[in-house]
Formats: C-alpha cells, structure tokens, sequence
C-alpha cells in the first residue's frame, strides 16, 4: 500500500516534472513569434527601447495598411499565387503519372530507372543551375514565370514521384485487374481508379508544393527581375531594401508573408501529417 | 492456348509501352533538366565565358585558378563550418525534441504542435526576423543576455560570432527534422518495449538497446538530406549578413551565385558548382559506406 502510494507521488511529480520542461521550451520557442508579432505593433520610437516592451501601447495596426501601400504585396501574392497553380498542376499530374508506371506497371528496366529517381533526390541542385539558367535565358523566359513552372511538368519531382509510389503500393491491386478485365487501358485505371482513391496524397504533395513556391527564394531571385513578377519572398527581400530602420513596417510584412503558411497549416493539418509520415517511409 | 499466349505477350507489350509512356514526362525532364545541364556545366567549367563575350577553352586552369583562390577555400571553411557543427546540433536537438514530444501525456499534441510552427516560416521572413532579434541594441537576443546580467553581443557585426548566430538561428526550426524521427518513434513496435520491460530493462537500457537502433534509419535520412541542404545555405547569409563581416559568412553558394549572376563568371562559377557536386557526392557514399555500422534496419532481424 505504502509503495503504491509513493510511486502514484513519484508519477505526478514526474508528470509536473515534464510539463515544466516542455511548456519553457514552448516558450522559447514561442518568443521569436510574439517578439515579430509585438513589434509589427508598435510606433517607430517604441520598437527602439531597452529591455523592449512586450505589448505595444498603443497598437498600430496601421503598420500593416502602411507596409501593403508601401509596396505592391498585393500582386506578389496574384504573381505567387499563379506560378503556385501552375506549377502544382503539373507537379500533381506528371509526378503521380511516372508513380503509376512505377507501382503497378511492369517494363524493362523499371528497378534502375526508379533508383535513378530516387538518386536525383540527394543532387544538389546548384550543378544543374548555371546552364539551365542560360537555355532559359536564350529561350527569352528571363523574367517570365515559366522558368519557374515549366520545369515541374516533366516529372513533378523525383521526391513527389516517390511520395505517389509510396501511396499507390497501398492500393490493392485486385482493383486495376478488375478495372482491366473490364477493358480499361491502363490511362483510365490511373485516372478512374488509383487517383481518386489517392485524395489524402494528392492534398498532401499539393499543401507541401504550395509551401515550397510560397517560401522558395533562390529561384525567382534568378529568374524574376522586373518588381512587378516578384513573388511575396521577393517582394519582401525588396522591402527590407527601403525601409531597413523601420523595423515595425518590416514585421508587419514579415507577419504578412507567414500567416497564409499558419492558416493553412491548421486548416490542412492532417496532410502535414500524413505527407511527414510518408517522407519519414524514406529512411526505411 | 497459342492464342492466349500471345495475347498475354501483347498484353506485357501494351504494358511495357503505357509503362515507359507515363514515365515520358519524368525522362524528358531528367535529360533535359538534369542530365544534360550537368554535362553542360562541366563543359562550361573548362572555358572563360562571361556571357557577353564568346566563350574560350581553358581546360583544367579553371580548376587550378579556383584551387588558388583565397576566397574559395575561405567560403569552403566557412560552409563546412555550418554544415559540421550545425547539422549536427540541428539533429541532436530535434532528436531530443522528437523524444519529448513522445512523452506519453495528456495534450502533448499541444507541444507537438507549438514545436513545429517556427518551422513553418518561409527563409525570408526568418532572415529578416532574426536580423531584428540579433540587433545589437534593440533585439530580443541581448535584451535576454541583458535580463541575466551578461554583456550584449554583436550577434551579427562580430566575424566570430556570425555563424555560430546563424547556427543558434536554425534551431529555431528543428520541427521538420522533430516530425520525422517522431514519426519513426511511433512506427517502433509497442511489444518491443514490453518483452524488454519483462526482462527488466530500465528506461535508459530500453533507449539504448531498442530506441537509439530503430530510430537509426530516420536519423540516417535525416541526416543525409540535411547535410547536402546545409551544404547549399544561402539565403539567411545573403539577406542577413551579404557574407560579413569580413567575409564570415562568405558561404560557398553565395560566392557561387556572386561569380555567376553579379560578375556572370559563368565558367567559373561551373566549375565551382562541380566542386561542390563532388564533395557531396563523397560525402553521401562515405555516409552509404559508414551506414552499415550504425544504421539499423529491421529487415535484418528476420534475415
């Protein structure tokens, strides 16, 4: 009895024990985020004091109406958000096309060339830039989106191609050779059968191809030149140049830039969820 | 039966052809995108080209020229500086992340979340948040050493802190990494623990002998992907330090991107970019090689 209770003790005071370190580190973690947040607030001379005041009195939300005039956010975001469309699409349909040949077709040399997909996954992509950039540059796609887009529509990404193939393996295969007893070619097995059983994945290559357009900065810092087909990162590179002192204005567009990613993440949670588990597959 | 023979061989034929059709787009992609501008590139990397001017053939005194510049190495120093002690670090770090939130509490999720968000934020908006967390007078990092009662630093402005502050910075975002070996926390069979638990395996020896192993192969992926990106840093130096002070955080990319795209040095910059090819690629077959003896897989219990 007199142990039962002593370890019942033992166990609270464990649990407190562990509450306490996870909630300080929380918070730690959680302070980059309040501090952005805090100064996105405030007046210029408030952002300037020491120790910092951490609630800003008063609160100028004007800094965000202030950032978005200063500076066209509003089409970066239409720029992003049309290079994110047509880059996914492609990225969607040619990737899962390649995992269907992959996981369910049979074709000479099928082994090697897929572990040529998954070798393309650990080359560093900056061999492949400079003449890249130069047959963009003689095609005269400087400057345009294409650069951007065009290249997902051949193959969407050898770790997109693994992520479908990983997911198609899952799906039985009795139901392709139900769907082709029935004379289905194997083009409407993939679009009649294996994708809309593959909703959860598509979303989850879909959730993380946005985020990659959305947060990628070394490609349209390349490609885009003119200020008017800058994406948001860009965009928000360009501001820091004009307003380097006024750190509220530059929070503001910081916050800007980070809340769409917030949004979606509590929205699509479970895709993240699940496409990490997946990507996670990768180390077995 | 004849019939039915040489309809299943067409029926293989018709697979085969449909097989290499859906894979087209992937293989026009892979010639187009990868293979050929990787054999361009080390053609490139053999002539003086600087984009205006025709190019001309220097054979290997490119390479010989980058071997003898300065500033190569010191951008080389400087990247395996962050690459060796921060990926490192970054995966210590959210491999004891991982654990905590493994933690078998009530609103744990809670944490898994909060962890996880800071790794949400898009690069350019971190570079430019933490600028402002590392200002020497106003930011959040000396208001902290201040508030203990230590000296401010200059984070940012002092040459041998610089990368030791972009280092501090990224484990801001160990959430990715925490995902992943969290995932592969919860793929561990539950039975393991339990027949070690009979056994009398205490907390530190069922680490030991059944976490620490079967979490290998997430760290060995891990730690692969995060080495060759830590290799490829780029934007926090260009935004937040443009490589100082001093050429501290001159890191190999930025000093590629700057012969490339500022004094279109595209030959150059080629053969910098083979440079850098290679010392991954040496480093991902050292890693296959070295792998055997510490990663665990558990298709070798049952061989």
């Amino acid at each position: 009895m007199q142990t039962l209770r002593s370890r019942a003790a033992i166990e609270v005071l464990l649990a407190g024990f562990w509450y306490l370190t996870l909630s300080a580190f929380a918070l730690v973690l959680a302070l980059p985020l309040v501090w952005l947040l805090s100064t996105s607030l405030k007046t210029g001379s408030q952002t300037f004091l020491m120790p910092p005041k951490w609630i800003p009195e008063p609160i100028v939300w004007s800094n965000y109406s202030e950032a978005f005039k200063a500076v066209a956010f509003h089409e970066y975001f239409w720029n992003t958000a049309r290079i994110v469309i047509f880059a996914t699409t492609g990225t969607l349909l040619t990737a899962s096309l390649a995992a269907y040949a992959f996981a369910r077709l049979r074709f000479p040399l099928r082994e090697p060339l897929f572990l040529l997909v998954l070798s393309t996954i650990m080359l560093p992509s900056i061999v492949t830039l400079i003449p890249t950039f130069i047959v963009f540059r003689t095609l005269g796609w400087i400057d345009t989106f294409l650069p951007l887009i065009v290249p997902l529509w051949f193959g969407g990404g050898a770790f997109n191609i693994f992520l479908f193939r990983q997911f198609f393996m899952t799906i039985p295969l009795e139901l392709d050779e139900a769907a082709r007893i029935d004379g289905a070619s194997n083009l409407r097995i993939y679009w009649g059968v294996i994708l809309p059983l593959s909703k959860p994945v598509l979303a989850t290559i879909a959730v993380f191809a946005f985020i990659h357009n959305w947060n990628d900065f070394f490609e349209p810092l390349i490609y885009l030149q003119s200020p008017e087909n800058w994406t948001m990162a860009i965009g928000l590179r360009g501001f820091r140049g004009l307003y380097s002192t006024e750190w509220n204005l530059m929070m503001a567009a910081s916050t800007a830039m980070i809340a769409p990613l917030l949004v979606l993440f509590f929205f699509a949670q479970r895709y993240f969820v699940s496409g990490i588990q997946m990507s996670g597959l990768a180390g077995r | 039966m004849a019939s039915l023979r040489k309809n299943s061989r067409r029926l293989l034929w018709t697979e085969a052809r449909d097989g290499y059709l859906f894979i087209l787009p992937w293989i026009l992609g892979f010639i187009i995108f990868t293979a050929g501008p990787m054999l361009a590139s080390l053609y490139i990397s053999f002539t003086r080209w600087e984009m205006v001017t025709p190019s001309v053939w220097v054979g290997p005194a490119q390479y010989v020229k980058l071997f003898n510049d300065d500033r190569f190495w010191l951008s080389l120093y400087n990247t395996s500086y962050y690459v060796f002690i921060g990926v490192p670090l970054h995966l210590f770090m959210a491999l004891l992340a991982a654990l905590a939130v493994n933690l078998n509490l009530r609103g744990i999720r809670f944490f898994r979340t909060a962890y996880y968000v800071p790794s949400l934020t898009p690069v350019v908006a971190n570079s430019i948040l933490w600028v402002w967390i590392f200002h020497p007078n106003w930011g959040l990092a000396n208001a902290f050493l201040q508030w203990i009662g230590l000296e401010g630093l200059y984070w940012l402005q002092d040459p041998r802190l610089a990368k030791p502050a972009l280092i501090v910075m990224s484990f801001w975002s160990i959430g990715g990494q925490m995902v992943i070996l969290l995932a592969g926390l919860k793929g561990i069979p539950v039975e393991l623990y339990e027949a070690a638990s009979i056994d009398g395996a205490n907390w530190w020896g069922r680490f030991w002998r059944i976490t620490l192993p079967l979490l290998t192969p997430a760290l060995f992926f891990n730690l692969i992907i995060a080495i060759i990106g830590a290799f490829q840093v780029f934007t926090q130096a260009y935004i937040m330090t443009e490589g100082g002070p001093n050429y501290s955080t001159l890191f190999y990319l930025l000093y590629l991107f700057r012969a490339a795209f500022e004094n279109f040095r595209m030959g150059y910059a080629s053969a910098m970019a083979w440079v850098l090819f290679i010392i991954v690629l040496l480093f991902t077959i050292l890693q296959f090689a070295l792998s055997d003896r510490w990663v665990f897989y558990e298709g070798d219990l049952r061989r």
